[in-house]
């Protein structure tokens, strides 16, 4: 049964994806770009060199991975987590602050600034659950708040005396050496992108983990029992309440510890925003590309982080540059036809299940 | 043989539905069904969940296509490919569930999808209007046409689902369970309504599995087993243990086997206990209960009389405001759901959708809800998937829920006998010291009812204590021990099982006199 509704899920998805790349197509076509042009260099892009490789797969997708398993795991256990985008931030900003003013070994450094995002994490999205039940505020409001209270956090500590890197930039100081945890040096000279970090290891093992409890723990059990049928899971005696903060904060450390990895590895420095940066916000796009289960979101994510890269390095045969934003266009489709087809699916078995009952 | 039953008997054949088979997959949910129903018959469709009966008159409305068979309306082989073929052919189907707008007034509802026009996107309410009160009013189904459905009672939303059905030009109406919802005083209006239906020429259909209603309203009765035809009766001639045992396809016995014995001691005590419900008010006033081991004490009152609240509170959902609880001598006040259960309580919980299953999970999953963390279901929080499926499996078969080989199916894609019987596994299994049943029955046919009694004395039986609400009066009195009857939050008198009488009853549970002790 499980089998066929993920075989479900797989088809569906690909049909999207297929249906999201032809509007792109279209839209294309009307801009008055080639779109087969476009195709052929988006693809070439992603598979050029191992390079282009460590950049679609490990550089940019890294962090789409883990946003997108903590909305995934949010959406197992019966809420979402709109909150993403903020538990991002904070868990950047913890591992600045660790990486950039603990005076430690690497050894001691790097584990430091990853326990760090991850219990900034978990605070700040078992905060959002235990105002939910405590006070009984809407999670999804009070998330969308406290990612704007992330947002101008990261900003004003940005900018703060002692945190400011000086001369009047806008971004902060960069963490030490000992804290980084790029891997260049471990491949052969301009084999792979200069940000090619080990997150990418952790991002599975994150991934390997969640399945698990989803799909082997009591506790996963728990958490789905009170997400499909809260009424039933207090009656037989699960504390339900438990359950949306332990959630919560499992879904909040895994997003921050993507921006956690994210500042390791890529930005070595948190820099004032000018919006949003929205590595939370795509997590659902691409928990919802990989249809909410935990290996699809690792494949979800290496998609759209190859996306977000070819995206900003299509070009057509005669050098022209294509606009990144069709990437937007596109993956913005993929996610319309899949909740699309959701729709679909909910029609047919319904029509099925009709059947059953007699 | 009176006027109008002659009459009926040679009137013309209205549906005819020949060898009908109906295949999901390798399953046959029909199996070569007749159904022949003449005009102006009230013609029953009688079987157990399951058996096939929806299945059928989803065909005959359109929803689905037979895999092979022959349909004939008024005597023209027909092709009905969808509900809109059927209304055309003057089928009308009001289902179980009601398919109406809330907010929406009974008139609004009933042109929904063809509202009458003045000029292009006027509505004609007025006309509408009119129409709808003149067939209210000629089939004496007394509705409303401006009340808002959110307003309305159940029996009244029925009515409206039925004038909807008319309205539309309906000759054969298919009634799906029509009395699952009603209150008794709604099912004796419903049936008053179909025999005014039929007086007018409709032919009615309805799918039930209660025999009362049958005997008391159809004059044709089909009986489906198992997705096979069975029979086709008169109803008049058969009895209502007849009925049963060609639905279930064995002796039914009526009368559950109990055996008089000496009660133990005190499990569950309750004094002065109050409680509040929803909205802030006092429903539970002051009340007094105790329940000894091997006995099953049944609670008797009308829906709203602090029952709900009472079952809350012991099953650990409601906090009271005041009074004293023990179980087993400890106190079981105000503690948590689990706390509870650790304690000795389980309970068989009335809304057996929303409390007592996930839907969405499995029935392996649903039977281990309170006992996933104990030996030999997990170890260090990792699930043992083989115990816990070996454990379905021997409670299944136990506990005959079907499909057999169910346990992986989503608990959601049970009939609703089955997943009750998963809850009766799971909480009989748990054999805690004390079990709460709430209207254990609601909704079962026959054979489930019986199986469900059975296993509840099987616990009194066992020497545990039984706790039994039920708005069911016959089912609180042929299997209680002793009756306490509820009214305004309080039990106001407590009879032995085997003195009580429905009379006595009922007067006590409308607040009359008490007439001893």
């Amino acid at each position: 049964m499980a089998k066929k509704l993920l075989k479900g899920n797989f088809i569906y998805t690909l049909f999207a994806i297929i249906v999201g790349f032809a509007v792109g197509a279209i839209a294309m076509g009307v801009a008055g770009y080639n779109p087969l042009e476009a195709y052929g260099s988006l693809f070439g892009v992603v598979f050029d060199t191992t390079k282009t490789m460590s950049y679609s797969f490990i550089e940019y997708a890294t962090p789409y991975i883990l946003t997108g398993l903590s909305v995934a795991f949010s959406f197992k256990t019966g809420i979402f987590n709109i909150g993403a985008e903020g538990q991002y931030v904070m868990g950047s900003v913890a591992a600045m602050l660790v990486g950039a003013f603990v005076p430690a070994p690497a050894v001691v450094l790097i584990p430091l600034c990853i326990l760090a995002s991850v219990a900034v994490g978990v605070l700040w999205g078992g905060l959002v659950g235990y105002l939910k039940v405590r006070f009984g505020s809407h999670e999804v409001l009070c998330m969308i708040m406290f990612n704007w209270i992330a947002y101008y956090l990261s900003n004003f500590l940005v900018l703060a005396d002692g945190i400011n890197v000086g001369g009047g930039k806008t971004w902060s100081h960069s963490i030490q050496d000992a804290a980084k945890i790029t891997i260049t040096d471990w491949f052969p000279k301009n084999a792979v992108s200069s940000r090619t970090h080990f997150g990418i290891v952790i991002a599975i093992l994150c991934v390997i983990a969640i399945y698990y409890i989803i799909n082997r723990t009591t506790l996963g059990y728990r958490l789905k029992a009170v997400g499909y049928n809260r009424s039933a899971a207090e009656y037989a005696g699960i504390n339900a309440n438990r359950c949306v903060i332990v959630s919560l904060a499992i879904s909040g450390a895994l997003a921050s510890l993507a921006g956690g990895l994210q500042v390791m590895g890529v930005t070595y420095k948190v820099t004032q925003f000018a919006a949003q940066e929205s590595y939370g916000f795509n997590g659902i796009t691409v928990a919802l590309i990989g249809a909410t289960n935990p290996i699809g979101t690792l494949i979800a994510g290496w998609f759209f982080g190859a996306m977000k890269y070819a995206g900003t390095r299509m070009k057509l045969l005669d050098g022209t540059r294509v606009p990144k934003e069709i990437v937007d266009i596109i993956m913005g489709c993929i996610v319309f036809f899949i909740a699309i087809s959701n729709l679909f699916r909910a029609f047919v078995m319904n029509r099925g299940k009709k059947g059953g009952k007699a | 043989m009176s006027e109008s039953e002659r009459i009926k008997k040679d009137a013309p054949i209205a549906v005819e539905m020949k060898n009908i088979v109906k295949m999901f997959g390798s399953f046959r949910a029909n199996d070569g069904v007749n159904l022949t129903v003449r005009k102006g018959e009230i013609h029953a469709i009688l079987g157990e969940n399951g058996a096939g009966k929806s299945t059928l008159m989803n065909i005959l409305y359109g929803l689905y296509q037979p895999t092979s068979g022959t349909i004939a309306i008024n005597g023209k082989q027909v092709k009905i490919d969808g509900p809109n073929k059927a209304i055309e052919l003057g089928i009308g189907m009001v289902h179980q569930h009601f398919m109406l707008v809330q907010p929406f007034t009974v008139t609004e509802n009933i042109i929904l999808g063809m509202e009458p026009m003045k000029s292009v996107g006027r509505v004609n309410m007025k006309a509408a209007r009119a129409k709808v009160q003149e067939i209210s009013e000629r089939y004496g189904l007394n509705v409303n046409p401006d009340a808002k459905i959110e307003d309305i009672s159940v029996g009244m939303q029925q009515r409206a689902e039925i004038l909807k059905v008319l309205y539309r030009g309906a000759d054969i109406l298919i009634l799906d369970e029509p009395t699952s919802s009603l209150t008794p005083q709604e099912i004796v209006e419903l049936i008053h309504i179909m025999h005014n239906l039929t007086k007018e020429g409709k032919t009615i259909i309805i799918i039930t599995h209660k025999l009362k209603e049958i005997k008391e309203s159809a004059d044709k009765c089909t009986i489906i087993r198992q997705g096979k035809y069975i029979d086709t009766v008169d109803v008049a001639d058969v009895s209502e243990h007849d009925l049963a045992s060609m639905m279930v396809g064995r002796n039914v016995e009526f009368v559950v086997d109990k055996k008089e014995h000496e009660f133990g001691d005190v499990a569950l005590k309750i004094e002065g206990l109050y409680a509040k419900d929803y909205r802030n008010i006092d429903v539970v006033r002051g009340l007094d209960l105790q329940v000894r081991r091997g006995e099953i004490v049944g609670i008797a009152g009308i829906d709203g009389n602090g029952q709900t609240e009472l079952v809350e509170v012991l099953t650990g959902l409601r906090k009271a405001t005041q009074g004293k609880i023990t179980m087993n001598g400890k106190d079981a006040y105000n503690k948590t759901p689990r706390e509870l259960f650790d304690m000795g309580i389980s309970s068989i919980p009335a809304d057996r959708q929303k409390h007592g299953l996930v839907l969405d999970y499995s029935v392996e999953e649903n039977l281990l809800l309170q006992n996933i963390d104990n030996a030999p279901y997990s170890k260090h929080g990792a699930i043992n998937f083989k115990a816990m499926h070996e454990h379905a499996v021997e409670l299944t078969q136990k506990f005959d829920v079907r499909p057999s080989g169910c346990e992986g199916n989503p608990a959601g894609s049970l009939s609703g006998g089955n997943q009750q019987k998963v809850i009766i596994a799971r909480e009989v299994t748990n054999d805690k010291d004390l079990l709460i049943a709430v209207n254990p029955t609601r909704g079962l046919d026959v054979g489930a009812i019986e199986y469900v009694h059975r296993y509840i004395v099987d616990q009194r039986n066992k020497g545990k204590a039984v706790l039994l609400v039920s708005f069911e009066l016959d089912e609180v009195m042929s299997l209680s021990d002793r009756i306490d009857v509820i009214f305004e939050g309080k039990i106001v008198d407590s009879i032995p099982g085997s003195e009580a009488d429905e009379n006595q009853l009922g007067l006590l549970m409308a607040g009359g006199g008490k007439t001893h002790g």
